[in-house]
């Protein structure tokens, strides 16, 4: 194929600013698909994507258009996620991309996220062209926007086009804009191959499909691969292109295209995102640069609700670890919850979807513990370790002191609500640096916080004390020395190990309090009374009580109607097994989130 | 103790004067067309199935509703007429009518009584006027009085009074009130329910101030003590007859939990023969038509696998005092109870919740507080 007629391109948008209708305008007017063939979003095709009207897996899409010029033009468009968890993902789905196009919501302008996906685009030397998204809504500022653009991000904007993806309005101005403002890409189909596996995902029909953009070379059918960084060889089975929601398998791919193979591909550990892919039999001088390393932030344990699924659990993992590599997962053991894995992600939101994917792709029923961060524990030998697990915490006669990761974090927010983020974050344990006046409504607020205070409920408490205006990024920054002390949970008189976490110690009171009344409301009565106690170092610093009960009768049962009863019998009995039994106590599995949900009352 | 020959009869009577507030069951008001249309489907019902059970002999009929009493007396005993033609129902069969007060004349009564009817249960729910205003009854306790009085004249001899406990504002006292007023009346058997606000009553949307649960056992402790007292033995959670032996137990009521044969007819009546339960629809106008056009009114029909008889025959067996034999589920299983249930007997049984008494294993007094508890582990 005539690589000047190939454009490789992304859309980079916040949350919410129209990424997706967007695409979906695209794909419908290049015709590859019919009106009927388009479900609502076809990029966004898992369930809980859906839901969540986010994107969070990057998919490709191949689009044929035919431009003013009378040409047809081969568009690959790459989808990339929107939330600053999934920062890895954007960078690995840029990395197959020449150009991007930058989505601006025309009533919101820029944000916080807009930012951080522009530069980095930018960074891949990724060329960034805006259109102004959402026109015909009553309160766009089109001409505001372009502004903003400008000034904030510094990219040319005056001919931005300005659309509707809602309505279908100004598309084809779009379309037209990538011909022109993102280059062709450059590379040899003479030389050997050099492909970048950009993501891949497993089928159990035709196991690991790979995702690549060929930098150099052709791949085509029968010919024999490697995987550079893991050595692995197999030969290709099948080529092709992405077709929307579909794979149309063709000869070959040849250099600047973008599509996927499979081959015979034993172990899924093999092909790594990053890795590059050559011609065994003629293989490229040096590998292509492998995306950013990303370091996992946040650590929680996962456990099969019912520990004879502790393999498919296993199992699950290695497949979703193939198309995510920011996922991290090693085997560790809980006296209370027995066999599972500590797992490390990049933020709650990526947490959260792990776990929903693992519940609804795999059908697993989890039990999830606490999220933590990475301390450092610097003990009185001199050595220091990474604390990913509060109960592998020493005793405290042999911990010096211990470190935990801060965040330089800048929230947008209109300049009504700053006082309230403000105090937001000094609650939180944040440092106050600076606040920059962007516009005169809205101001950029820059704190140092610590990382443990924002994993949990940090977004959902900016959202509603700024009903939902403020945006937020971060970044880490380092570790800082810090008094920290782990929080143990005793239920019924019996440490509970998977509920232990750590805290500064100026708010162990106030979480272990909260703790115990959130258990309580979570643990059902029992036929005894059930003692629930926070400790720090052995010392209990708070407690609740769950009372028992004194009475579960069924009366009447009418007219001989057994069956209504039985189903009530049942539906208690089915409720039980949704719940971990520890010692003599019943738990229901949302018990083990509840620290999520302390600060949920303000 | 019963055959698998032997049949139990219920009879559905859907209407009512007006909805308690507090009713779950299936009943409704009527206009009188209606209540003559719905007879005669159930006679066609009834007739329905004379051939299916001609081998079986009926030990008991029942007419619960609703209110059985509310219609005139001809339709009932019409019905037992027919029922007496076309299945064969015992000399001694224990036939009983649901009555409310203020429904029965004296008329009707002799009505029933010459019919054959020789067991009234009668819905007092409480002697307190107050309490049975709240709870939407039609009577008060004078309507009460008379009523049984009628039925002591018109010859019944055998009458159930039925009271509830836990009721909106209902105190510890005038509870004891109403129960010494029903045991000096001497009847010779008393069901003494404890309410249960359920999902779809307007009870459920009220705001109610309703005995808190330590004041609801002590109510039920209460029951047993005062019951005993005068002379009741309980037999069932909630069921005591006079006297020491089963002769007034309610012979209806433990062929269900002892899982006898038992045919239900009328509108959303439920069946169990011969480890097949069905039921019937709900819906009247429905079941009128398709009786009119000779088609079948059984909706759902199940057929109980082996573990679902075993789990029934725990949980239904369990509600009586004696509780469950084990030779009995033996026989009937072909497997050891302690093997099958090993783990919740274990468990309850330390617990202190159930207890073994010779062949039977029963609830303790603190097992029939949280029966539910123990009862669901018995499900597979």
């Amino acid at each position: 194929m005539d690589q000047s007629k190939i454009r490789n391109f992304c859309i980079v948008a916040h949350i919410d600013h129209g990424k997706s209708t967007l695409a979906d305008r695209m794909i419908e007017k290049t015709g590859v698909l019919t009106m009927r063939e388009m479900t609502s979003q076809v990029l966004d095709n898992m369930d809980i994507e859906r839901e969540r009207g986010i994107t969070i897996k990057s998919q490709a899409v191949r689009m044929i258009y035919k431009a003013q010029d009378g040409e047809e033009y081969t568009f690959n468009m790459i989808d990339t996620p929107g939330h600053v968890d999934f920062g890895y993902e954007v960078s690995r789905s840029l990395a197959a991309c020449d150009g991007a196009i930058l989505v601006v919501d025309a009533t919101q302008g820029v944000e916080a996220q807009t930012l951080a996906n522009v530069y980095m685009a930018l960074d891949h030397d990724l060329d960034v062209f805006p259109v102004i998204n959402k026109i015909d809504l009553p309160s766009a500022q089109p001409d505001e926007v372009k502004e903003e653009i400008e000034d904030v991000i510094g990219i040319e904007a005056h001919d931005a086009p300005l659309i509707s993806a809602k309505n279908g309005i100004g598309i084809e101005e779009v379309l037209e804009a990538v011909v022109h403002k993102i280059p062709a890409p450059t590379g040899d189909p003479n030389k050997p191959l050099t492909a970048l596996i950009f993501d891949s995902i497993y089928d159990s029909y035709r196991g690991v499909i790979v995702f690549v953009r060929i930098r150099d070379g052709v791949i085509k059918k029968g010919m024999k691969v490697r995987f550079m960084a893991t050595g692995a060889e197999a030969e290709v089975v099948e080529v092709g292109y992405f077709g929307p929601g579909r794979f149309i398998p063709s000869d070959d791919l040849s250099a600047g295209d973008v599509g996927y193979f499979t081959a015979s591909i034993k172990n899924i550990q093999d092909t790594r995102v990053g890795d590059t892919v050559t011609d065994s039999a003629n293989p490229c001088a040096e590998a292509l640069p492998g995306y950013k390393k990303v370091m996992p932030m946040v650590y929680c344990g996962l456990y099969p609700a019912d520990s004879a699924h502790y393999s498919d659990l296993r199992d699950a993992l290695e497949k979703l670890q193939l198309n995510d590599a920011s996922l991290f997962y090693e085997p560790e053991t809980s006296q209370a919850l027995g066999f599972g894995f500590r797992a490390g992600f990049l933020g709650l939101l990526h947490l959260e979807v792990i776990q929903e994917r693992l519940e609804r792709e795999y059908d697993l029923n989890l039990v999830t513990t606490a999220p933590g961060v990475v301390y450092k524990v610097h003990k009185n030998d001199g050595t220091v370790f990474d604390l990913t697990n509060p109960t592998n915490l020493p005793d405290p006669t042999e911990i010096d002191y211990m470190e935990e990761p801060i965040v330089s974090g800048e929230i947008m927010v209109t300049t009504e609500y700053v006082g309230a983020i403000m105090q937001l974050c000094q609650e939180r344990r944040g440092k106050y640096l600076s606040t920059d006046y962007i516009e005169q409504t809205r101001a950029i607020l820059k704190y140092e916080l610590p990382l443990n205070e924002i994993i949990y409920d940090f977004f959902d408490a900016l959202k509603s004390r700024s009903r939902g205006y403020a945006s937020f990024d971060y970044e880490l920054k380092g570790y800082e020395r810090s008094e920290l002390v782990k929080l143990d949970i005793l239920i019924n008189r019996e440490e509970v190990d998977a509920l232990s976490f750590i805290v500064h110690k100026d708010g162990a009171y106030e979480r272990g309090r909260k703790m115990c009344e959130r258990l309580k409301e979570e643990i059902p009565r029992h036929l005894f009374e059930i003692p629930i106690q926070a400790a720090v170092g052995g010392k209990i610093i708070a407690r609740e009580t769950v009372k028992a009960y004194r009475k579960d009768v069924l009366a009447k049962c009418y007219g001989g109607d057994i069956t209504r009863k039985k189903k009530l019998l049942e539906k208690q009995k089915e409720g039980k097994k949704k719940m971990r039994q520890i010692g003599n106590v019943e738990v229901p599995q949302a018990a083990f989130l509840s620290v999520l949900k302390l600060d949920s009352g303000d | 103790m019963f055959t698998n020959k032997d049949l139990s009869i219920y009879v559905h009577v859907p209407f009512c004067a007006r909805k308690c507030l507090y009713c779950d069951f299936l009943s409704f008001q009527a206009e009188k067309e209606l209540i003559s249309s719905y007879f005669e489907a159930l006679s066609k019902e009834i007739r329905s199935y004379a051939d299916t059970y001609k081998d079986y002999t009926v030990k008991s009929v029942f007419f619960g509703g609703g209110t059985p009493s509310l219609p005139d007396a001809e339709y009932i005993c019409d019905i037992l007429k027919l029922l007496h033609s076309e299945f064969n129902i015992t000399e001694d069969a224990e036939i009983t009518t649901e009555l409310n007060p203020g429904t029965a004349s004296f008329d009707k009564l002799k009505a029933y009584r010459a019919a054959g009817i020789n067991r009234l249960s009668i819905g007092a729910q409480s002697f307190d006027d107050k309490e049975l205003k709240t709870l939407g009854r039609i009577h008060d306790s004078a309507a009460f009085y008379k009523t049984y009085e009628d039925a002591q004249r018109a010859g019944f001899t055998n009458i159930n009074i039925d009271l509830m406990s836990a009721l909106p504002d209902q105190t510890l006292e005038s509870y004891h009130s109403t129960l010494k007023k029903a045991v000096e009346l001497k009847p010779s058997h008393i069901s003494a329910y404890s309410l249960i606000v359920e999902e779809g009553t307007p009870f459920f949307d009220m705001d109610l101030d309703l005995p808190d649960e330590d004041t609801d056992r002590l109510m039920y402790h209460e029951t047993k003590r005062i019951l005993e007292e005068g002379g009741y033995h309980r037999y069932e959670i909630s069921n005591y007859a006079y006297g020491d032996g089963e002769k007034n137990e309610c012979y209806h009521n433990k062929v269900y939990w002892e899982r006898g044969n038992y045919l239900g007819l009328g509108l959303g009546s439920s069946s169990m023969i011969d480890n097949v339960r069905f039921s019937n629809i709900t819906d009247i106008m429905e079941y009128i038509k398709r009786l009119s056009d000779s088609e079948s009114v059984v909706e759902e029909r199940e057929e109980l696998s082996e573990k679902a008889c075993m789990e029934e025959f725990m949980f239904l067996g369990l509600r009586l005092v004696k509780g469950v034999d084990a030779d009995l589920f033996y026989r009937q299983f072909g497997q050891k109870l302690e093997d099958v249930y090993a783990g919740p007997l274990i468990k309850y049984e330390t617990l202190g919740l159930i207890e073994r008494v010779g062949n039977n294993l029963r609830l303790t007094e603190k097992g029939f507080d949280v029966s539910n508890t123990v009862m669901a582990e018995f499900c597979f």
